[in-house]
């Protein structure tokens, strides 16, 4: 079993990026604090698409949607007053809540099939965003969202509330990585590759598959919770299908199904645009064009390119430890 | 000795195809039962009509004489009932270790002690005993998706005794497997049988491999039942000569 210790290079490689994220913004200008903090609150909505779509393969298309309901959430409850760790609460119940009704089709419907009725429900929830102004206030969208104060010191500056969305990712992050790690983690990969054999082994399929969309859903509401205080200001638009999209590509282009896959995949679509600025008008056309090659030769994403040379080395290794071990097992008989 | 698996006038109709057409058997604790027949004669079918895979059209099929007729497959792998598949059904990207852990570990406590209890949920040795006893410890670490047909055959094998079953269904598991692993498959199946007293139900076209591993046979043809005996009384039947094994 590998760890951490007999990778010196990952470990090395983690630490200045640990060390990055908490001492380099210090040297940030507020709109630089935005972009990160934005990179950190999508990255969580990232990671529970991966969940449900990497680990479980269940193709979502409604995870931009419950980034809305948690930003909503969030939106309505602050501004009358409600402490954001009630509208986390709130948010995360009703997300799971809403993910574990979503799975039900997910049971019946796989791939294609299933993407058009989470697009459905994400059409649905952008359409009660929109329209149900008693409750959203439709278009005009809610202001004056307070950055809340954990704690006992505010997070009213963007420094402060940088560090509380990083805080977040790491919390989020450890969570998922210890669900990755445990039996459900090896369950929903099993779900995956191959449900009939799952359970013919004794998986429960349809709870594990329910399971996925609902902690997938329920980490895209804690996005929103976040999203919210952020921008000060929440409207629909930003909940739209194209976020939903958005994050899939995330997904997939970090690596679907790698833990980091997700984290690299938010810095493509959240800074390389910025990183871009230099093309102006052209930078889309650049986006676009890296990501197409980018699947192209790698579709398995960013993650995709590492582990493939990761296993070939290991092949490498397994066939000379094979050929070196040939004459035992000729006589053993194997 | 004790019924273990009743199969009563079992079904399966496809439109207007009786794919499996009133077939009734029994299988015994410690036996060794093999289903043989001409492609397409209804062996899997049946096989996913007692495992919950089909629901059966008619009949019924009791485990330990209790009804057990359309369960989920999870829930019978949990009453002690373990299957292979015609086809390879391995985790590839998992390893060799990760697909034998994940097979025995539903069996191991509830759903949430699962998620906060222990990574490989303490069946890391009883995985390795497995890879010993399989003779595939020079492949533990490697990915599934990676081994050879032959090598992904015993590792499917391996998977369907994990949670220590007491009744395992094996479909065609000598399939495209060389001659010197189907030794080894044979001989850690006849351990596994006298050892634990596992009960078998075995479909396969290997008559070698039929003949000598199994201690009775049943014959299908066109659905139904044609035959069934010793190996010596099936390869002497006339019918089965016919319809099968040919002169």
């Amino acid at each position: 079993m590998t760890t951490l210790r007999s990778h010196p290079v990952a470990c090395a490689l983690f630490a200045v990026i640990a060390l990055g994220l908490l001492f380099g913004p210090l040297a940030l200008n507020r709109y630089g604090l935005y972009i990160l903090s934005l990179w950190a609150v999508t990255t969580i909505a990232a990671i529970g698409l991966n969940l449900t779509l990497g680990y479980a393969g269940q193709v979502s298309l409604a995870q931009g949607a419950f980034v809305g309901i948690g930003a909503y959430t969030t939106a309505i409850m602050t501004t009358q007053g409600w402490p954001i760790l009630a509208a986390l609460a709130v948010a995360v119940v009703l997300c799971f809540a809403i993910g574990w009704l979503l799975g039900y089709p997910a049971l019946r419907v796989q791939h294609h099939y299933l993407a058009f009725v989470t697009l459905a429900f994400s059409t649905l929830a952008f359409l009660v965003f929109r329209n149900e102004e008693w409750l959203t206030k439709g278009i005009y969208g809610i202001i004056g969202i307070p950055r809340p104060v954990v704690f006992g010191f505010p997070t009213t500056r963007p420094l402060p509330f940088y560090y509380l969305c990083l805080g977040s990712l790491t919390l989020v992050s450890l969570a998922t990585w210890w669900l990755v790690r445990s039996p459900w983690g090896r369950a929903f990969v099993a779900l995956r590759e191959n449900p009939i054999r799952a359970l013919s082994l004794g998986v429960d399929t349809r709870r594990y598959t329910l399971m996925a969309f609902a902690i997938g859903s329920a980490l895209g509401g804690v996005s929103g919770v976040l999203y919210a205080p952020l921008v000060e200001f929440v409207d629909p638009t930003p909940f739209a299908l194209t976020h939903s999209l958005n994050l899939l590509m995330m997904v997939i282009v970090g690596g679907a199904g790698f833990f980091f896959g997700p984290f690299l995949g938010a810095i493509i679509a959240v800074l390389l645009p910025e990183w871009l600025r230099f093309a102006q008008g052209y930078y889309l056309i650049v986006y676009a064009l890296f990501v197409m090659g980018l699947l192209v030769w790698s579709p398995t994403g960013l993650l995709g390119i590492a582990d493939r040379w990761m296993a070939e080395r290991r092949t490498r290794a397994a066939s000379a430890a094979r050929a070196a071990a040939a004459p035992t097992l000729e006589k053993e008989g194997v | 000795m004790r019924t273990v698996l009743e199969v009563s006038g079992i079904s399966k109709h496809f439109g207007g195809i009786a794919a499996v057409d009133d077939v009734s058997f029994e299988v015994r604790e410690g036996e060794i039962l093999g289903i043989i027949g001409p492609n397409g004669c209804g062996k899997s079918t049946l096989f996913n009509c007692i495992l919950g895979q089909l629901t059966p059209s008619k009949g019924d099929v009791r485990l330990d004489g209790q009804t057990v007729t359309g369960m989920r497959p999870s829930d019978l792998n949990r009453l002690g009932v373990s299957r292979t598949f015609q086809l390879l059904q391995v985790f590839p990207q998992l390893s060799v270790r990760e697909n034998l852990i994940l097979a025995g570990q539903e069996h191991k406590g509830t759903m949430l002690s699962r998620l906060f209890g222990a990574r490989d949920a303490g069946l890391t040795g009883e995985a390795d005993r497995m890879i010993a006893f399989f003779k595939m410890q020079h492949l533990a670490d490697e990915r599934a998706g990676g081994l050879s047909y032959g090598q992904q055959k015993l590792l499917d094998a391996a998977m369907a005794f994990m949670a220590g079953p007491r009744l395992v269904l094996l479909d065609e598991p000598a399939g495209g497997v060389n001659l010197t692993m189907l030794a080894n498959l044979k001989d850690r199946l006849r351990a596994i049988n006298v050892e634990q007293g596992a009960t078998f139900v075995v479909i396969e076209h290997n008559m070698d491999f039929v003949m000598s591993l199994c201690t009775r046979v049943l014959v299908l043809a066109e659905g139904k039942v044609l035959a069934q005996g010793t190996p010596a009384e099936v390869r002497a039947d006339k019918r089965v000569v016919d319809a099968y094994l040919g002169h």
